[in-house]
């Protein structure tokens, strides 16, 4: 066993798409009037990308583990805004404060309760939505849009059919400024969490065993039969969590648009879809890297064209197809 | 001596095609049972049926004294009965190592018996850090048989290993499956190759159309050469 772990050879990193985020940024600069421009828009495509990366990374595990596109994910990036909106708005004292830590605990239980929520109808979402129509694709499109239009409708039961206001904690609030250079510092807080978020899922992706039987199960959930595991229990495990990172990336970006609605989930889907694509279905690091690109390129575009800011990242997309037709990082399938 | 495996009357269809017709064989303990048969005979969903990726709809599967039909295929792998398919199943995204190590679900590598792997296949040592998917065809062959008995199993299943393969590959897999039976390990083996068969087997069973029709001793198929013209279509000069 000693001997073979010094035998060669291992494998590499393809680092040819990581260089792409540079390269999208080092593009842009010639284009934008300045350098501080330039470095508070790169900074914002970041933070933004960050936030769909935590929307985006449960639906690509759920489609690349289940071989389910689950439309309804939206519904629980809103069900997480909203109740981020009924923990946060009765904490107003909290939020208002001068305090940072009121105010960091004013987020973190609105974070608990969003993803605890979010956790809880994903569960019962699977088992009685989606557990029914596994291997039918056509079905799962519908039934799970269907769930979309539901959650919706119950959304303006619970909370009213009217857009609801949602600023950010006071500590959250204005830039840190460097020189000319102005970085809000709720993008600072996305980036940490972001990461944080990236690094807890490759930790566990990657150093674990539950983590190597999800690995294993996306390419062959099958064979992950056939060795003796149930591999049911980990699709659950593994939509619960889809879930609740969904509520979790529903409170960041609720508190960074400063508004919730019932159709945000609907909306940001566009972009979520597109990074689950660039990134090759199922790949958390294609997902990462996929929501960075997407982040820089709807920044810098709408900046110099407002007008063509979507189109502009489904351009991104048409043109990583046809560098790569799986996604930056595909996912060996049977 | 003893049958580990006992098939009668199984029946499997799979959407509007009846595949297995009534499936009747025995796989005695200790031995390596190979099964035989045309393309389409049926041969493939056998082994699926018995390990529960595809469900009987007639029938009983005896192992090791328990009617093991209608169980999932987790259930199945957990009595002891490790199943290599047709297409290999390795996890091509997963190192050789993260291969072997999911395979042993009674906890850390047994260093011992990773030896005696290496001894067997030297190529997993060599690449043991590298994801499977850049390994050699013969080389995920090793792999997935390699992960197949990583643990002792009562059974193992084996599906045409041989396919595909390059003559010294397939006489290297000779040499691995001889020292398997020499663990006493039971196993049943899919195959097209008759030259492979003929070294290996110590009892036969061919399909034909979904049916057992014909099982008994190894050796007397191969010196049957009319038998072999009549089961197979092909006498064993042809294969070799």
């Amino acid at each position: 066993m000693s001997q073979a772990k010094d035998a060669l050879p291992r494998a590499s990193l393809d680092k040819i798409p990581l260089v792409l985020i540079p390269l999208i940024a080092v593009a842009a600069l010639p284009l934008i009037p300045s350098l501080p421009t330039w470095v508070t828009l790169t900074i914002a495509g970041l933070a933004m990308g960050m936030m769909i990366f935590i929307m985006a990374s449960g639906l690509t595990l759920v489609f690349g583990l289940m071989d389910v596109m689950n439309f309804a994910h939206g519904a629980f990036i809103t069900i997480g805004a909203f109740v981020a909106t009924s923990v946060l708005l009765p904490l107003a004292a909290w939020t208002e404060a001068d305090k940072l830590w009121l105010n960091l605990a004013a987020l973190l239980s609105a974070i608990l309760a969003a993803m605890v929520v979010a956790g809880v109808l994903g569960l019962a979402f699977e088992r009685v939505i989606i557990k029914p129509v596994y291997g039918q694709h056509l079905k799962q499109i519908l039934i799970t849009m269907g769930g979309l239009i539901v959650a919706e409708q119950s959304i303006h039961v619970i909370w009213g059919p009217d857009i609801i206001g949602l600023p950010k904690p006071a500590a959250l609030r204005g830039s840190f400024i460097f020189g000319d250079i102005a970085i809000e510092k709720y993008r600072v807080l996305a980036v940490i969490v972001g990461l944080a978020v990236f690094a807890a899922m490759f930790g566990v992706l990657n150093r674990t065993r539950i983590g190597l039987l999800i690995r294993a199960g996306v390419e062959d959930s099958e064979m992950v039969e056939a060795l003796g595991y149930r591999i049911r229990r980990i699709f659950i495990g593994v939509f619960v969590a889809g879930s609740a990172l969904a509520g979790l990336g529903g409170v960041m970006w609720a508190l960074y648009q400063e508004t919730v609605s019932s159709a945000m989930g609907m909306q940001v889907m566009i972009l979520i879809f597109i990074v689950i694509i660039i990134g090759g279905l199922g790949s958390v690091g294609g997902c990462f890297i996929g929501s960075l690109l997407v982040g820089l390129m709807a920044n810098y575009v709408g900046f110099l064209a407002p007008k063509i800011a979507l189109g502009s990242n489904i351009l991104l997309m048409v043109l990583i197809l046809l560098w790569r037709p799986q996604g930056l990082y595909p996912v060996a399938k049977r | 001596m003893n049958n580990l495996l006992a098939l009668s009357g199984v029946n499997t269809r799979i959407g509007h095609y009846h595949i297995l017709q009534g499936v009747d064989f025995v796989v005695p303990q200790g031995g390596l049972t190979m099964l035989l048969g045309r393309n389409g005979a049926g041969k493939t969903t056998c082994l699926r049926t018995i390990m529960g990726l595809w469900r009987a709809s007639a029938g009983r599967i005896e192992f090791d004294g328990a009617d093991i039909a209608g169980r999932s295929t987790p259930a199945v792998a957990q009595l002891g009965i490790g199943y290599v398919p047709e297409s290999m199943g390795i996890f091509a995204g997963l190192t050789v190592r993260e291969n072997l190590m999911l395979a042993a679900r009674a906890g850390p590598l047994d260093e011992r018996r990773l030896d005696w792997m290496f001894g067997l296949f030297p190529a997993l040592k060599k690449f043991w850090q590298l994801p499977a998917g850049f390994l050699s065809g013969g080389q995920k062959q090793m792999l997935a048989i390699a992960r197949a008995m990583i643990e002792p199993r009562k059974l193992l299943l084996v599906d045409e290993p041989t396919k595909g393969l390059a003559p010294a590959i397939i006489a290297h897999m000779v040499e691995a499956f001889r020292e398997l039976k020499r663990t006493d390990t039971t196993i049943l083996l899919v195959e097209q190759n008759f030259h492979f068969a003929r070294a290996l087997g110590d009892t036969v069973a061919v399909m034909d159309s979904g049916r057992i029709v014909h099982s008994g001793g190894m050796r007397e198929l191969a010196e049957d050469e009319a038998l072999q013209h009549k089961l197979l279509g092909l006498s064993l000069d042809a294969h070799q």
